[in-house]
C-alpha cells in the first residue's frame, strides 16, 4: 500500500501496450467489435424511437421518415445496423457462455470468434436477399 | 486489508458503490430476454419493410406486437444505458466531463425510451381510422 500515489507517480508506472503495439488476433477483433456495435445499435434504438414517433405523429411524418429510411444513405445505415444486431447477438451469446466459465481456451474462443463474424454475414446477407427477394427494397 | 481502496478512502469508509453485481446481472439478463426480442424484431422489420401506414398501425395495434415491441423498446434501452455507461466510464476519465457524459446519456436513454414507448402506446390506443 506504501506505493499507492496519485498523480506524480503514475507517470513512471509501466502502462499496458495499446491496441498499435498488439498483434491483431481474432479475440481482440472480437471483444472491439463487440463494443463498437453495441455503441452502434445505441443509435440504432434512438431510430426504433423515432420510428414509433413519427407512426404515432401521423400518414405525413411516418411517410418522411421511412422514405429518410429508403434513401441510399438510409440503406447503408440500416444495413450497418442489422450487421450490428447479429454480430453484437452471436458474440454476446459468446459471452453468456463465458460467463459459465466455459470456452476460454484460445483454439475455442479463436473458433467461437470467427464463428460469430461469419454468422453475422451469413445472416445479414440471409436478410437482404429475402429483403431484396420479396421487393421490399424500393 | 482491501487492495482496492486508496489510505484515504479507507479511512473515509468510501469505496464501491456496492452496485457493481446489480449493473452485472441486469446487463445479463436483459441480453439473454434480447436474444429472442431481437430476432423478432429483425422478422418484423423485413415485413414492415412492404408496408405502408394503414398496415403498419394496424400492425402495432395487434396484441402480440404491441407488447413485443414495449419489452423490445423497455429491454434494449435499460442494456444500452448499461453498456454505454461501461464504455463512458472506460474512455471519459476527466470526473466533470465524465459526470456531464454520464448524464447526458442517462437523459437520452430516458428522453428515446420513454418516447418510443408512448409513442407505440398512442397507436395501440389511438382508436382512430387510418
Amino acid at each position: 500500500m506504501a506505493e499507492a500515489k496519485t498523480g506524480a507517480g503514475l507517470a513512471q508506472r509501466p502502462t499496458s501496450p495499446h491496441v498499435q503495439i498488439w498483434r491483431w488476433h481474432i479475440t481482440m477483433l472480437g471483444s472491439i467489435l463487440h463494443r463498437a456495435t453495441g455503441v452502434a445499435l445505441y443509435g440504432g434504438a434512438l431510430l426504433l424511437a423515432l420510428w414509433a414517433a413519427s407512426l404515432a405523429a401521423g400518414p405525413g411524418p411516418f411517410g418522411g421518415f421511412k422514405a429518410l429510411l429508403g434513401s441510399l444513405p438510409g440503406k447503408g445505415v440500416l444495413f450497418g445496423l442489422t450487421l450490428s444486431i447479429f454480430y453484437h447477438l452471436a458474440n454476446g451469446v459468446r459471452h453468456l457462455a463465458w460467463d459459465t466459465g466455459k470456452g476460454f481456451e484460445p483454439k475455442v474462443a479463436d473458433m467461437t470468434g470467427a464463428a460469430a463474424i461469419a454468422f453475422a454475414v451469413a445472416a445479414t446477407v440471409a436478410v437482404w436477399v429475402l429483403a431484396a427477394l420479396s421487393g421490399r427494397l424500393v | 486489508m482491501s487492495l482496492s481502496r486508496t489510505p484515504l478512502g479507507r479511512v473515509q469508509g468510501l469505496g464501491s458503490a456496492k452496485h457493481g453485481v446489480g449493473h452485472f446481472i441486469g446487463q445479463r439478463v436483459s441480453a439473454v430476454a434480447l436474444v429472442l426480442l431481437v430476432l423478432w424484431a429483425v422478422g418484423s422489420g423485413l415485413r414492415l419493410a412492404g408496408y405502408d401506414y394503414p398496415t403498419t398501425v394496424a400492425w402495432l395495434r395487434s396484441g402480440p406486437n404491441t407488447v413485443l415491441t414495449l419489452l423490445l423498446l423497455g429491454t434494449g434501452f435499460f442494456h444500452m444505458n448499461l453498456g454505454m455507461r461501461t464504455v463512458i466510464e472506460d474512455y471519459v476519465t476527466q470526473p466533470l466531463v465524465r459526470a456531464a457524459v454520464l448524464i447526458a446519456s442517462q437523459f437520452v436513454c430516458w428522453i428515446f425510451g420513454v418516447t418510443g414507448v408512448i409513442a407505440v402506446l398512442k397507436v395501440a390506443f389511438g382508436g382512430g381510422v387510418y
